[in-house]
Formats: structure tokens, sequence, C-alpha cells
């Protein structure tokens, strides 16, 4: 077939486009590190960095800010992963608050996010002087992330400033900061829930079994399927978990991250049933509710 | 032909309100078409949309002119607002009968909210059956150029609204220009409001014609125009029953079908070398995106800048050896020879070749509040290279409202920055040349929007400032003999100072200055000149008191030069009897010195580089300290700008007049 009427698909122009931008991270920055969150946009953002250096590994790290919350599925699943795919990875965890014992029923979630992830992320991104870090942050995700960077810069304090970002062209991004600021990247901006699901599938990535559909103990709270991981679960009067076929839309912490009922027990069911249920993917977290424009706020504070 | 028989002014009940009722059942196009296959075989979807192609976009047109609408039409109308984001949007449109505000989909940032505006650019995706669509939404105030600049640098299809009833305007003509000179392809006119003008085959064929008379100059492969409403929905993904006049497309079936293949540049073989991928000694790979052309194992290769040829052994992915890859796939070559090859270098073919140069000339929009210093150096990004810039002649500035060249006239005053003439601020567009330090490979924008592209950076900011395109005439090229010379050498140019005084000022807060006293042996020049600098040091300035070493003239002229043109508050006590020998000094320092090399006038900041503070302590007293000292011939300052009669006050007071008279002359930038 001649060249001029091969067709390049969206997936495979979306491939190339993130390849470079991983690529020119690693040639521009002295200390680069991926933030790995075991979600399946995580683990897409992993192929990608495997892809644009093989047959070498991938040359740095990835980095997990461990809340303590997660499900234990998910660390199994991190630990193993990243074992199979020789990869470096670094576990961080906000010493103070686990001091404090800061979690998410005493303190809620707009706090234990704050502490446990936004400032855990600060110190650890402080202490091994990352001067950029990837993330898995999709435009399509929520609305004040329509307008974020492929490269977007931070200050000292990891910030973020809405209304002083630099404007991006054609493929060439402005890689320069000084000493103490960072830029965070996200190669996935212009791909789509569905792309992602369709990448995971085409390419038989690995993901956390939770995305799947299977008989679980839930109890249902304000509306929103919360799922008993372990015996820190704290039960409100007249809760009791009940076995219920449920999913995952997205992995956080567990009394954070709400289930859904569903029967899609392999991935194209739950491509299925994500396109005919229409609902944003976000919908799930309840950390996103808690004040409306939350989502931009924290961004600006420096959570991802 | 039948024409529409609908009244010609119709406002909308809700104005800019798109009434849709509460629980209309999911519209025509997008997922909706396929679902009954997403329902049936998710697995052949899924097939079937592995297969689409990609398109990007971009819709420009002021606040006004329903692009907001138009966005959220096309999201809504192919299905792909999810049931929250439709709640959330439905509760702010705050309309009694639960409709729906469209514009409110793609309304982002809480600021933006606040204003009303959007203020910067952001990106929607949707999809359909045969194609994903990836929307750069741009606001139109007034940051617009820079804004639409970015949008469009990425887009194979510009949409530009024209308003039905005010037809095209000014600023319909000033978008296209800026879509066609950032060789966008395709352009849609979609003449929108055609509701409020009665769906009149007559205004859009007026409207037609008028813009294709304007548009002639401009460089779009095609222009499509349509006639719309995105208010009702018309001619946007559904075909409209009022416009039968009408046989052309829909928006949406335009973006379908829009040839996108067809510009790509597969004939003219770019590889910038991104990234050398070396893990052991038997692996050397070149890794890069291809910019443009197409290349096969096989294939020979040479590399620039170093001219040395080779053949490609392999093109490497991860998933296994391609025998051909093709822009912009991004891979890893490897070359049947060992040759030197590096980031920043590129790999063509050797019988088609991109110029090699560094001095070009480019069309450059200014991005950044502050304007461009022709003095001063910036980095240039262009493919895989970065490297120091400098901007030797603005030629020309766009009129925007003329859409025409106007001269740019750089005065001296303007260099310096403290005139009202021509400068380059945010949102113009000028004609420009520009010098590197070395050599980049380069082609004409018209002919390669990834080798014609570049953006500038405010090294001392680290700000993104312009955004350049190459320009076909201009280019003086260089032989790969002259450009390895250069290279080797670390730069092309006459070595000069890569610091303007004015980005010196910006760092220190302060500009350098000579405060030269005079007095008779036993003023106190001295200990005055020590305090002065101790307490300027604790002001938060950078001041040095210039001590003897060989007193002669010559010698603590060119002293006090050096430490001046640092930067620094430089104070001088010297003994300085005569007046002619101040007025020597004074000259040097004030001279606005001419850099032969680069013809272009230095500004060194004028008479405020010289003050000279006279310390007229009491003749006898200086006598009565100083008894061994020479006082004949001495010739009291007839010009100074402070007298201070050091014996009649106290150190600290002479010191506050001194500052006083620095602070007069902008010395320093208040805290």
């Amino acid at each position: 077939m001649p060249i001029d009427q091969q067709r390049l698909t969206h997936l495979k122009q979306l491939e190339a486009e993130s390849i470079q931008i991983i690529r020119e991270v690693a040639s521009e920055f002295d200390k680069p590190v991926m933030l790995y969150s075991i979600g399946k946009d995580s683990s897409v953002l992993v192929r990608l960095a495997i892809k644009a250096f093989a047959p070498a590994k991938v040359p740095f790290p990835l980095m997990h800010i461990d809340t303590t919350w997660k499900f234990r599925e998910m660390i199994q699943f991190r630990d193993e992963f990243c074992k199979a795919n020789h990869l470096d990875l670094i576990v961080h965890t906000n010493p103070e608050g686990l001091r404090e014992n800061i979690n998410p029923f005493d303190h809620g979630s707009e706090k234990y996010t704050d502490v446990m992830k936004t400032q855990a992320l600060k110190q650890a991104l402080s202490k091994y002087a990352f001067d950029a870090a990837f993330g898995g942050a999709r435009r399509d995700e929520e609305k004040s992330r329509a307008k974020e960077r492929v490269f977007s810069f931070r200050d000292k304090f990891h910030q973020w400033d809405p209304k002083n970002q630099r404007p991006e062209l054609w493929n060439l991004y402005n890689t320069k900061i000084n000493k103490g600021e960072s830029i965070r990247v996200f190669p996935l901006s212009n791909w789509t829930e569905l792309d992602v699901w369709q990448y995971v599938y085409l390419e038989g990535i690995p993901i956390v079994p939770l995305y799947l559909a299977k008989q679980r103990p839930v109890v249902e709270r304000e509306g929103t399927l919360i799922m008993v991981d372990d015996d820190r679960m704290r039960f409100l009067p007249g809760e009791t978990p009940e076995l219920r076929m449920v999913r995952f839309r997205t992995l956080g912490c567990y009394p954070l991250s709400g289930a859904i009922e569903s029967t899609a027990d392999t991935l194209p069911k739950v491509i299925q049933e994500m396109l005919l249920t229409r609902m944003s993917e976000r919908q799930g977290r309840l950390i996103d509710h808690d004040q409306d424009a939350s989502m931009e706020k924290k961004k600006r504070e420096g959570y991802f | 032909m039948v024409k529409a028989s609908i009244p010609a002014e119709q406002p909308s009940a809700l104005g800019a309100k798109v009434n849709i009722p509460a629980e209309q059942p999911s519209a025509l196009g997008g997922i909706a078409n396929e679902q009954e296959l997403i329902r049936d075989d998710i697995e052949a979807y899924l097939r079937k949309h592995e297969a689409k192609t990609l398109l990007r976009f971009v819709i420009v047109g002021s606040v006004d002119d329903g692009k907001s609408t138009l966005i959220g039409r096309l999201l809504y109308d192919t299905n792909m607002v999810y049931d929250d984001q439709l709640a959330a949007v439905r509760k702010a449109s705050n309309l009694e009968d639960g409709s729906i505000d469209l514009s409110l989909l793609t309304d982002g940032l809480a600021a933006e909210r606040e204003q009303g505006i959007t203020i910067d650019v952001a990106y929607r995706y949707f999809t359909t059956e045969s194609r994903k669509f990836i929307v750069a939404d741009t606001p139109g105030h007034v940051q617009y150029t820079r804004n639409m600049v970015t949008g469009a640098s990425t887009a194979d299809v510009a949409i530009i609204l024209v308003d039905a009833r005010l037809g095209v305007l000014e600023q319909s003509r000033r978008h296209s220009y800026i879509a066609s000179l950032l060789g966008i392809p395709h352009l849609l006119v979609a003449v929108n409001k055609m509701d409020l003008k009665g769906y009149s085959q007559e205004v859009f064929d007026a409207i037609r014609a008028d813009f294709t008379r304007f548009a002639k100059g401009l460089r779009f492969k095609d222009i499509t125009f349509v006639p719309v409403s995105a208010l009702k929905g018309d001619n946007i993904v559904k075909r409209s029953d009022k416009t039968a006049w009408y046989g052309g497309k829909t928006v949406l079936g335009f973006l379908e079908d829009v040839p996108v293949g067809a510009d790509r540049n597969l004939s003219d073989f770019r590889y910038p070398v991104q990234y050398v991928n070396r893990p052991n000694l038997d692996y050397r790979g070149f890794c890069g995106q291809i910019a443009s052309g197409t290349i096969r194992k096989g294939d020979e290769i040479m590399v620039l800048p170093s001219g040395k040829t080779s053949r490609v052994k392999a093109i490497d992915t991860h998933g296994g050896e391609l025998e051909e890859a093709f822009a912009p796939l991004s891979v890893t070559l490897r070359f049947e020879h060992e040759i030197d090859c590096s980031r920043g270098d590129m790999v063509v073919k050797p019988d088609n070749r991109p110029q090699v140069a560094r001095t070009f000339e480019a069309d450059l929009v200014w991005m950044h509040e502050r304007p461009l210093d022709t003095q001063k150096a910036y980095l240039i990004k262009h493919t895989t290279q970065q490297v120091r810039v400098q901007i030797d002649k603005v030629h020309s500035k766009l009129d925007l409202t003329t859409l025409t060249e106007q001269p740019f006239v750089q005065t001296r005053e303007a260099a310096s920055g403290s005139s009202q003439a021509d400068k380059l601020e945010l949102n113009d567009i000028a004609r420009v040349t520009l010098t590197c330090h070395r050599a980049l490979y380069i082609d004409p924008y018209v002919k390669n929007r990834t080798t014609g592209a570049f953006i500038l950076v405010d090294s001392l900011y680290n700000t993104t400032v312009g955004a350049g395109m190459i320009r076909q005439e201009g280019v003086a090229r260089q032989s790969l003999d002259e450009a390895m010379k250069e290279i080797r050498a670390g730069s092309g140019l006459a070595p000069k100072t890569q610091v303007s005084p004015r980005e010196r000022r910006e760092r220190f807060g302060q500009s350098g200055v000579t405060v030269w006293l005079t007095g008779l042996p036993g003023s106190g020049r001295w200990s005055l000149a020590y305090a002065l600098e101790r307490k300027l040091f604790d002001l938060g300035r950078t001041a040095h008191v210039v001590t003897p070493f060989a007193d002669t003239l010559d010698s603590i002229t060119s002293a006090a030069h050096a430490c001046t043109d640092a930067g620094l508050i430089t104070i001088c006590a010297f003994g300085s009897y005569k007046q002619s020998e101040r007025q020597h000094v004074r000259d040097a320092l004030i001279d606005t010195r001419i850099d032969t090399r680069v013809e272009t006038r230095v500004d060194s900041g004028g008479k405020d580089r010289f003050i000279e503070v006279f310390v007229d302590t009491d003749p006898a007293l200086c006598r009565e300290r100083r008894p061994d000292a020479r006082f004949d011939g001495f010739e009291p300052p007839a010009g100074a700008e402070l007298t201070l009669k050091l014996d009649q006050m106290r150190m600290h007071q002479a010191i506050d007049a001194i500052v006083e008279v620095l602070e007069k002359h902008g010395q320093f930038d208040s805290h």
C-alpha cells in the first residue's frame, strides 16, 4: 500500500505524540519522576514510557504516594507490576500524617486528601529534588483540566497559577525552569477515557482487578457504594456490609472511591458499560464534590 | 430553489439559551449512531473505533459570535455530554423550564466563570463514527492573537464564525489571516445566526462573495461556507430543513470528510534526533519523532551538521522492527555505521536536505507582556535544538486592522526602552531577521509546519515570549563546513555579551553608576565612601568602593568603567585635583558607546552613569588633619550633583543625601 494511503489511526498518533513528550522530558530535565497511581491511566503512562526507551529500561523512577488507605489489591498489583517491568519504585507516605493518624473517617475527605496526598506529594518532590513529574491526567476528565498545559509549570512551592501559564505551540515545549521550580508533565492530555480503555485492551496492559465486576462487600452511604477493604472501616449505625456485584470506575483510597453496581467482568464489557452509561468518570470520586470548582482549587495548591 | 419562509428577525425567547427539553432522547450522531453496535457487539465496535483517524480543529470568533454555543452544540449533538455534566450545566443555566445554555458546557476555570469570559485555550474532545476530534477553543478578546496562534499551531481545520447579521467584519478577516499565517490548510466559514436572517440565501451568498474576495491572498487549500444556527442546531450536526437551497455538507459532515492524510508532508524526510538510546555497547539507537517524510530500512541517510552518511539498519519500536515509518511516528533508528549523532542533530536523506542557516527571516508573533528587547539574547527552540538567538532587525509590523505591513521605526531611545516609539508588544505580529549562535536545519513554514516553526524563550524569566514561522526568503545559507566550524567554536557570532543592560537592571534592581567623591585630603572622602558602601549594602543594593591599585587616571577610569558596566554602584574617592581629570572620567562613563561589532547602539544609561559629590569640608580643618598633604592646585568642582559640608553634618545625614540623589536619578527600583 502506498504510504500516503496508510491510515494513521488516532491511537497511533496519540501514542507517537506521548512518546515524544516523554523523551523530551528525559532529555531536558536532570531528575524526572513518573507519578504512579496504580490506576489504568498510570498503567498506560508506564507502557508509553517503556515504549519510548525500549530496549533500555525506563531511565527514571516511578513514585507512588501511599496514603495507607489504598485498596490492598492495588498495593499487590503495584509491586508485581513494577517488578515484572524492571521499574524503580519509590513509595512515599507523609510521616507527620502517619504519626497523627490522619484518616478519612475522623478528618473528612478534604483535610485527609490535603495531608496524605497533596502535602505528601510536595514533600516527596522536594525531598528527592525532582525537577519534572509525569502525571496521568487527561483534559477530558474535568472542566478545569481542559486548559491545563502538557508542560505545567509549578513554582518552588509546587503551586499552579492558571492565569500565568506558558503558551504551548506545535510540539515545542518550553522546558526552562529555575532551581527549585518544577514542571508537571501530562503526556495523556489529549487522550480520552475511551482512548485509554481501548489502548489497555489493544495492548493487553495489565490493570488492577478492581476495575472488573466481582462480588465484593460494600455498604451504601449517601448513594455511594463503599467497599469494605479491611477492618479499619467504620460503620454508621444500621450499616452492615453486603455482598454485591460491583466494580470501580476510578481507583483511589477505599473509603473515598465509590463502587458502581455492574456485571462487567471483562474489559470489553467494562468499555461497553462505560459507553452506554454516559456518566462522568470522576463522579465516583467523593473528593471532587466537596466544593464547587474544588479540583481547580486543589490543583492550585499542588494536587495533581 | 426553495426559500425559507421564516420571519426575518426572530429573536429567541431565551436570548443565547438553547431550548432543549429536559428529557429529550439522545440526539443524532456520535456514539448514538453506534449505540446499537456497542450494545450488540462491543468487540466489533472497538475494532471500528480503533481505525478512526484524528482531526484537530480550532474554532475562532469573538465573544458574541456564538462560538461556545457552536462547540456546545457539537458536543451535545454528538452525544458526548455526560449526564452529570448535563445536570450541572442545567443547574448553572438557571432557567425555569429546565432547558440548558449549551455555551456553559465548554466553560472552564472559576476565574473565568466570574468574568463571564474564557481567558485561555481549552481543548475539547469528541468522536463520531469515523473520527476522533480535538477542538481548540480560543477566546475572542484582548489577548486573542496569542491564544488563537496557540490553538491554531496544530490545527488541520479552522472554523471561523461570521454573524449573518453583521457580515464579514474586520475581526473575521484578522482571524482568517492568522489562521492562514499558521498554515492551517482548510478553512470553514460558518455563517451563523441564520435563524435571525430568515435563513436567507441572499444573505449567505453575499457573505460568501465578500469573504471570497478578501481571501484571495490567503494560503488555504480550500474554503468552505456553511449556513448555520448554532443556537437552533441548523447544519451543525443535523441537516437543516430550513436551508433547502444549500446543497453542501453540515459542519460535522465537513469535519468528518476533510482529508487530513494529504496534508502531511510525506516527501521531505526530516528526523530531529531527540534522545540517544544506549543501554549497552551493542546497541546505539537514535530516538525521535519523524517531523516529515518517510524512511525505509536500507535507505541512505545523512546526519546534519556532520554531513556523514550511512544506511538505515533498523527502524525499531517496542513492538518490533518496522520496514517503513512515516511522519508523525515516534521511532528509534539504527545505522549501519557508527557515526557521530546526538540530540539536536537532524537525520535527512542526502538528496533532499533542509537549509542550513544561522540567519533567516521569520514572521514572529509576540506572546508576552514584556516587549521585545532587541539588545537581548533569547533562546530559540526549533525541533530538538535550543540555542541563543538575537533579533537583528524588525522589518515591519502587521497592522491588524488593515492587514498590511507597516515599516518598523526603531530609534535609539526605543532600543533602550525609554521612548514610545515602535515596540513589539503582546499580540503584535512582525517580520524579523534573526541570527542564531549556531546553525539550524530549517525549511520554510509553508512547506513544513515542523521544521519551519520555533518558539522564543526569555532566559531571564524562562517565559515563552514568541512564536515564529520561518519565511521562504531571507535565508542566509551556510555550508556544512562552516556550520561545523562554528559549532566547534561554540558560536558563530563574534563574541559579545549576551546580557543586555536592561536584563542586568531587571536582575539587580539597580543601574550601574559611579559616585565620584571630590574633596581635599583630610576632607573625609574615604570614610564617607566606606560608610556609603555599607549603607547601600544594608539597603539591599550592590555597591563597591574602588580601591587604588595604580593611581594613574587611565587605570582609575577603566576600573570605574568596568564596575559601572557590571551594574554596580561604584564609589570612587581618589584624589582628583583638576577639573579636567574629573571631566575625563565623566566623559568616559557617560559616553554612549557604539559597539561596532554588532552595529547597534549599546544602551549604557547616558548621563546617570556619573554622579559627582563635592565633599566640601572646611579647608582649615583638612590641613589640620593632614599636615603632610599637598593642598595647592585643587580646583573645586563647578558642576557637582551634590555638595556636602561634611564638617557641619553627621555622617548618616551625608549618606542619606547621596542615597536621595541616587534615587532621584532613578538608579534603583523601589523595593
